[in-house]
């Protein structure tokens, strides 16, 4: 189990890493939309996060941060 | 068994110290980035960073922005920062860099900045072996002035100023910068690298590490070429960009290393 | 120090930046500034510096602007259509706010042109160096003395308004040879300090950035106000001329460069026939001299402009004389230099009154037509 925080001030909600995620828990939020008119990505189930981190190397906007 | 049992436990320590596996590189700016959703800048752009942080030179480094998406870069990376004319960053780096060659010095350029108007600046810091590291995003398109046909669209590529496809009769065909650069003597390091998957995204972080450390060596010219996408004029998903780009660009674009100064030793 | 050694201007320049601590030269072959790059590609490389012959005049100028966001005294030389090319990078430095030092051995143009003396530079040099709303310090020696002193003054001046400064001289000057006193040397180690350029943060600042993008209109506007304003002081304090005869002068010559060499010697006949005529050598010719021109005004009832072109600094003398006296020119172009006496017969019909545009093809030609 992993800890996976997206930054929502950085996210563009491109998706790439919801593309990427092997346990696919990653989703766009389509509820939210950040101050840039975005929908933010975040992670559904830190619980299965296999700290892979699949999707910080595919993040273009260096947006999210995972910790153990 | 012992050896693995104290080295899984070396680990748990180490991570129970630092339990961030993976955080925003202090080589980058806090600034949000100019780029479209899901473009690739923004991955070579941390790659570049993260290396300068590994290395311990953000502190001596200066990077030349170029004309072009990334012409803001000086925005975004937190070392000191020379914004060019467009195609010129080599000669940029080239002064930057012979005024004060203790420190690292590279180049951020796109396909119309290095491959068109720049090609005499690439070719001749190239050939001259000149110290410093080019970092050079291929996306087969001009991107900041809404996708016109780039030096490198491939044969065929449909763009706002090649609508019904590149024609090679009246258009001519793509630069393969590696192929072109390869056969120059001031070359220390050519490498084509992509990073549309999270594993290639590592190999291209290796390949920029390399050209900085053949820099810190006094190798000579080193280029990273990425092949990268343009999701917004290219006019797909971020995602059907990637999948584009291994369809169509890698087979004209062949990944790999293309000149190697230490190759043999 | 004092001693004077025979020099050309070319190579009194070179050696004169050399001793203002510049040691980083890039540039391209081009006659006739051939012997300042040959020069600096003898001594540069002894003294720990660089001379890097580019391979273009738009990759050397953009050399200087790297080497000069390093914090460098760096300078590059060339001729008129090499100077055409190195507009864009003028241009980039102006907008960075960048110092440096471009060198136009000016010759005849339009395009390849010709290869002798020339003015014909003038209003590029003053008046459009490259694209945008902005200028760099137009020094413009007359002997092989102010080559060296000029160079020196240009790097001086540079630094201190954070600008471009171009020594605007021709073939004549660059090529002759005449005695010269050079400066002491300086070491470019105890010049003032740039905090602003990119050396590397060395982790102790801020990155430091050197750019001319502002994609903010209003911010754009700022900086261009801000460095116009540096401008007006400029024009203020920075204005430099040679005054010779202008006392009493009822004509008063103007001419910069080679074309004040035979200005002097058609003046000095012309007071021996007891003419009152005086000179004013503009020594800067961006910031123009208006201040001495409009001092001049008190006595003179006329002036005229003696220049290598068709008539282009005569532009800055009529602005400066406001209306007030009449302005008449007399030129030659194409790389031809007038003599004393073509010189001395345009200084005598002013006197008589004549107002007039006078090249010697048409010369026929009055102001107006």
């Amino acid at each position: 189990m992993a800890k996976v925080t997206v930054d929502i001030e950085y996210c563009k909600g491109c998706g790439l890493c919801v593309d990427f995620c092997p346990q696919e828990i990653m989703q766009l939020e389509t509820e939210v939309i950040t101050q840039k008119g975005y929908h933010p990505a975040h992670c559904v189930d830190q619980e299965s996060c296999t700290a892979c981190l699949n999707c910080a190397m595919m993040c273009p906007d260096v947006a999210i941060m995972i910790e153990r | 068994m012992a050896t693995k049992t104290a080295a899984t436990a070396t680990q748990r320590n180490k991570a129970e110290k630092n339990p961030i596996l993976f955080e925003r590189t202090p080589a980058l700016t806090t600034a949000i980035t100019n780029y479209c959703p899901g473009c690739l800048h923004g991955i070579t752009q941390r790659l570049v960073a993260e290396n300068l942080e590994k290395l311990g030179i953000t502190g001596t480094t200066v990077g030349v922005s170029p004309v072009g998406c990334s012409v803001i870069a000086y925005e975004f990376y937190a070392c000191d920062m020379v914004q060019a004319a467009h195609g010129r960053a080599p000669a940029v780096a080239t002064g930057l860099k012979r005024a004060h060659p203790e420190n690292t010095v590279f180049t951020y350029q796109g396909d119309g900045d290095l491959a068109s108007i720049g090609m005499a600046e690439t070719i001749h810091a190239a050939t001259r072996g000149e110290n410093i590291t080019v970092i050079f995003i291929n996306n087969a398109i001009y991107g900041m002035t809404g996708g016109q046909m780039a030096p490198t669209s491939l044969p065929g590529q449909v763009t706002q100023t090649s609508p019904y496809g590149r024609d090679v009769k009246t258009a001519g065909y793509p630069i393969r910068v590696c192929e072109l650069l390869s056969s120059l003597d001031g070359v220390a390091f050519l490498q084509r690298v992509t990073v549309d998957t999270p594993s290639n995204v590592r190999k291209a972080a290796k390949a920029i590490r390399k050209g900085f450390e053949y820099q810190r060596d006094g190798l000579g010219f080193s280029l990273i070429e990425v092949v990268s996408t343009c999701p917004t004029n290219w006019g797909m998903t971020p995602y059907a960009a990637l999948e584009w780009l291994r369809e169509n660009m890698l087979p004209y674009y062949p990944l790999g290393v293309y000149k190697d100064c230490k190759a043999g030793e | 120090m004092g001693e004077k050694i025979l020099m050309k201007g070319n190579e009194a320049l070179a050696e004169a930046a050399i001793r203002a601590g510049c040691r980083h030269f890039f540039g391209y072959p081009i006659t006739p500034q051939t012997e300042l790059a040959a020069y600096m590609s003898r001594h540069l490389p002894k003294l720990g510096g660089t001379y890097l012959q580019a391979e273009s005049e738009i990759a050397a100028i953009n050399m200087v602007y790297g080497a000069s966001s390093a914090g460098v005294r760096v300078m590059t030389s060339s001729s008129s259509p090499g100077v055409s090319l190195k507009g864009e990078g003028i241009s980039y430095m102006i907008g960075a706010d960048l110092p440096g030092l471009i060198v136009n051995v000016n010759r005849g143009g339009p395009g390849l042109g010709g290869i002798q003396p020339s003015q014909s530079d003038y209003w590029m040099a003053t008046r459009a160096t490259g694209h945008g709303d902005g200028h760099v310090f137009v020094l413009a020696p007359s002997t092989v003395q102010e080559m060296a002193d000029l160079a020196r003054k240009a790097f001086d001046l540079g630094d201190r308004y954070r600008m471009p400064a171009m020594i605007l001289a021709d073939g004549l000057l660059g090529q002759m040879m005449e005695p010269v006193e050079l400066p002491e040397p300086l070491d470019p180690a105890a010049l003032p300090p740039k905090p602003w350029a990119t050396t590397g943060t060395q982790g102790t600042r801020e990155h430091n950035i050197i750019n001319s993008l502002s994609l903010v209109a209003q911010i754009l506007e700022d900086s261009v106000i801000k460095r116009y304003e540096r401008y007006v002081l400029i024009k203020d304090v920075e204005q430099m001329a040679q005054l010779e005869y202008v006392e009493d002068a009822e004509l008063v010559v103007v001419a910069y460069g080679a074309a004040a060499r035979i200005a002097r010697s058609a003046i000095t006949a012309a007071r021996e026939e007891g003419i009152k005529v005086g000179m004013i050598r503009p020594i800067t010719l961006w910031p123009f001299p208006t201040k001495a021109i409009k001092n001049a005004c008190a006595t003179a009832r006329a002036f005229l402009s003696v220049e290598l072109n068709t008539g282009q600094m005569v532009d800055d003398v009529r602005l400066a004389v406001d209306g007030s006296v009449p302005v008449s020119f007399f030129g030659h172009t194409g790389g031809i230099v007038p003599t004393p006496a073509e010189v001395l017969v345009a200084i005598r019909k002013a006197c008589a009154g004549e107002t007039f545009h006078l090249l010697p093809y048409h010369s026929t030609l009055k102001a107006g037509e």
